[in-house]
């Protein structure tokens, strides 16, 4: 790591009509570090991300890159000046091969003005060979996994001579495999002296990359440390302005009678056959690699996909899904894994996101019509009990933070009372506060007596809130562990099949 | 960010929210373009008219008006709600045409006028239905399906007529098109009616609230467990119902059942939707900004055609004004990105 830094940033605030993102914010990154940007949603890193990729401009303050002030006015100018930004959603033409890609906007040419085929191919692999290769040139984009995608934008930044390399949130859409390569092409390109900043919400990402860490909140810069000298305690603190204790309480309790009870459950293709029980009151895990299926079984359970093998009974009551109005009818719901993809209607209102499901419109309507009398009656109650942080809930709900956003499918469901909540990684793209807030949520459903079913990649908040941890692997269950055999190793043993007799 | 704050506790919304709502902080007149923007256009427009046009504003002319933008803005009702649900209905023309012939043969085979009306509607509706399910449970692209509705239901038309126009000098139900309510021609009167009822249904039914959540984000429709599919047919149906009433009103305009009828009149409906600013990618859009979209362009063709302007220009400028209105409309989304 080098003394001089190579980026920057001094007293630089950026203001929208209504909110100041920033305010003086700065910092230096070095070349040969990885910098770790830490903050909760809406403190101001996608803000002060977005200045160095040229999509805003600071109103105040100084950013320079080798000692010298530069103004970034637009993305073209960041790429020129050797900054390149890789967004959680990748800016690449899914259409078109990797080489391609890799050419775009700067595509070689033959004497006769024609496109240079073979020396785009040719410089693609050079191109690739730098990020450590394994990727077709001739791969249509759309054929690769995201972490592919994602290796072949970096490789365009390489390709570029980016010396400033930021990441926003690499690992959101990642596979436990595919987030390891990208972890060690993180530590090649700082070996070769580019300054990395990188975005994540993970702790255990940030412990193992970052060499500084710098926290925001609410727009301010709030401290930059080495990451030896910062505990996770103490980063959380400075994100949250204020220690959280207890994470993940759950007040414990005897489970129920079976709610939910599904036998030999399968699509007859690759999920099943499953047996699976929920239970009164109880939280259940159900952890697993990506791909292993869990995201389908809850599909299966919740009637968004067929279910061609098995029974199924809620309440002791044999049950059909072939909806998901059915299984809302008996009292299951699923709050899905992408809320923006799959969950929000970003152009209504709070108020409409929460009314809106198939089960829902009918209670608060008599022969089609809607009595607004009811309508607010339901959502205040949501939006007061899941402490929604809205100014009304007529603001659109895209104006909401992640968690906020979050908070209002919780409350879409919990509206129509469900006995069965099916919860898809439901605190992905979520600050540590909201996280809190949701796992208060689920301790609090349950004491209630409604049966959680909680998909989650995230190790820690598993084994944190779940009563036992049921382990997908190949669409089927191979393991289930009790709470005291529940650990990260044993979960990733069973997941990955490691584990002697599992499956 | 403090664990006190509640909803209705606006101070910590702006921190919550980040880089926030582009909304609430713009300024006045940005919002009050983004409501009233279209309107603008429409009144700017009936001035420059009222300047330019001898006897623009005269009584008789502004219901001129109106009544020449009816059929087409009753088809634009219709085509809001198809638009809404990023569909898109091209067979609403030739579907007017079949359904201002089956009124009108129902005439001829010594039906009550009544009846007459209602077969013509339900005729359209039927064809609507047709569309919808091939749409909604087949699952085929809606420009597909309307493209071949547009040419398969011309066929018919030229079919139920022989290729002739089919004449009835005393058609029962000729003030569907030529009468009048307190002193209101009777086919304005049934589109304010149209409006009325689709701006309602939009509004404060379950459909409509339904019909935003699916052009919204259909797959988080799909699981809220509404019925995506029932609802996209209904969708055409009443898209269908709509080219029912207003071949019913055409028939009743020229007292005879035209094979030739409503020939592009599917263009100038959807020209009227996005007039209206309704987004062709779904979700976004009133029928009340439709009125507004299918009113300026009836001020146009009447304002064109009082100042003697030649044909072929009146199709040039009215082409001109849909993408100039549409661009202006877009200056909202340019400033917000």
């Amino acid at each position: 790591m080098s003394t001089t830094p190579l980026l920057r940033m001094t007293g630089v605030s950026k203001a929208f009509p209504g909110v100041q993102a920033l305010t003086d914010v700065g910092f230096e990154l070095r070349s040969g570090e990885v910098h770790a940007l830490m903050g909760e949603n809406g403190a101001g890193k996608s803000t002060l991300i977005k200045m160095l990729a040229g999509v805003h401009t600071p109103d105040s303050g100084t950013i320079e890159l080798d000692e010298r002030p530069v103004s970034i006015t637009t993305p073209q100018r960041a790429v020129d000046l050797g900054i390149a930004v890789i967004h959680q959603e990748l800016n690449l033409a899914p259409n078109l091969t990797v080489a391609q890609n890799l050419a775009l906007g700067r595509e070689p040419r033959t004497r006769f003005g024609l496109l240079d085929r073979s020396r785009i191919r040719r410089e693609a692999a050079a191109k690739l060979e730098r990020v450590g290769g394994g990727i077709d040139p001739d791969a249509v984009l759309s054929t690769l996994s995201v972490g592919m995608q994602q290796v072949v934008e970096i490789a365009r930044a390489v390709a570029q001579n980016a010396r400033v390399l930021v990441l926003d949130e690499p690992t959101a859409a990642l596979s436990e495999t595919e987030a390891q390569r990208l972890f060690s092409l993180v530590e090649e390109m700082r070996g070769r002296g580019m300054g990395l900043l990188y975005i994540s919400h993970r702790m255990e990402e940030v412990y193992r990359l970052a060499d500084t860490i710098t926290v925001l909140r609410d727009g301010h810069w709030v401290g930059t440390s080495p990451r030896a000298e910062l505990g996770p305690e103490e980063i959380v603190a400075r994100m949250v302005g204020r220690t959280l204790t207890d994470l993940y309480a759950r007040r414990r309790q005897e489970p129920g009678e079976p709610v939910l009870e599904a036998e030999g459950i399968g699509d007859g293709a690759g999920i099943g056959p499953v047996d699976l029980t929920l239970r009164a009151g109880e939280v259940v895990g159900l952890g697993g690699l990506i791909g292993a299926g869990r995201t389908e079984l809850a599909q299966l359970l919740f009637g968004a996909a067929r279910a061609r093998r098995g029974r199924l009974r809620v309440g002791g009551r044999p049950v059909f899904h072939r909806s998901p109005l059915d299984a809302t009818r008996n009292g299951v719901a699923y709050v899905p894994e992408s809320r923006k993809e799959q969950a929000l209607f970003p152009d209504m209102s709070i108020r409409d996101n929460v009314v809106t499901t198939g089960l829902g419109l009918g209670q608060v309507s008599d022969l089609g019509v809607l009595r607004s009398g009811r309508i607010a009656r339901r959502v205040a109650s949501q939006v007061d009990a899941l402490r929604v942080r809205c100014s009304s809930v007529l603001q659109r709900v895209v104006e909401l933070s992640g968690g906020n956003q979050q908070k209002v499918v919780l409350g879409r469901w919990l509206a129509v009372s469900p006995r069965v909540l099916l919860l898809d990684e439901p605190t992905r793209g979520v600050d540590v506060g909201a996280k809190q807030e949701i796992y208060r949520i689920v301790d609090r459903l349950a004491a209630e007596g409604v049966a959680v079913l909680v998909i989650s990649s995230d190790l820690p908040e598993l084994l944190g809130i779940s009563d036992r941890v049921l382990v997908m692997r190949n669409g089927t269950v191979a393991a289930e562990l009790s709470r005291a055999e529940a650990t990260e190793e044993t979960v990733m043993l069973h997941a990955t099949g490691v584990a002697a007799g599992s499956g | 960010m403090t664990e006190t704050s509640r909803a209705g506790d606006p101070a910590p919304v702006a921190k919550a929210a980040g880089i926030a709502s582009p909304r609430a902080g713009r300024p006045r007149f940005a919002r009050l373009w983004d409501r009233y923007g279209i309107l603008g256009v429409l009144v700017l427009m009936i001035v420059l008219m009222a300047v330019l046009a001898p006897n623009f504003l005269s009584f008789a002319n502004v219901f001129n008006v109106a009544r020449a933008a009816s059929i087409n803005a009753i088809l634009a009702a219709g085509m809001t709600l198809v638009i809404l649900t990023r569909g898109i209905d091209l067979s609403v023309g030739s579907n007017l045409a079949v359904c201002g012939i089956v009124s009108v043969l129902l005439w001829t085979s010594g039906m009550p006028a009544i009846l007459c009306i209602a077969g013509g509607i339900a005729v359209g509706a039927a064809f609507g239905l047709l569309s919808g399910a091939l749409i909604a449970y087949l699952a085929l692209p809606a420009f597909i399906v309307t493209l071949g509705g547009l040419t398969y239901l011309r066929g018919t038309a030229y079919l139920l007529t022989d290729g002739q126009p089919l004449v009835a000098d005393d058609l029962g139900f000729r003030l569907m098109g030529s009468g009048f309510i307190a002193g209101v021609p009777v086919p304005v009167v049934l589109m304010l009616a149209v409006f009325a009822v689709l701006w309602f249904v939009l509004r404060y039914t379950r459909f409509g609230t339904e019909v935003y959540a699916i052009g919204g984000n259909p797959e988080a429709a799909r699981l809220a467990g509404i019925k995506v599919k029932w609802t996209l047919v209904r969708v055409y149906v009443i898209a269908g119902a709509c080219a029912g009433l207003a071949g019913v009103i055409f028939s009743a305009r020229v007292m005879s059942g035209q094979p030739t009828a409503g020939e592009t009149y599917e263009l100038d409906a959807i020209a009227a939707v996005v007039l209206g600013g309704t987004s062709l990618m779904g979700g976004i859009g009133t029928v009340q900004r439709t009125l507004i979209g299918a009113m300026i362009m009836g001020v146009l063709s009447n304002g064109l055609l009082l100042m003697n302007v030649p044909y072929f220009y009146q199709l040039i400028i009215k082409g001109a004004v849909i993408v100039l209105a549409v661009a202006i409309d877009s200056l909202k989304n340019w400033k917000r990105a």
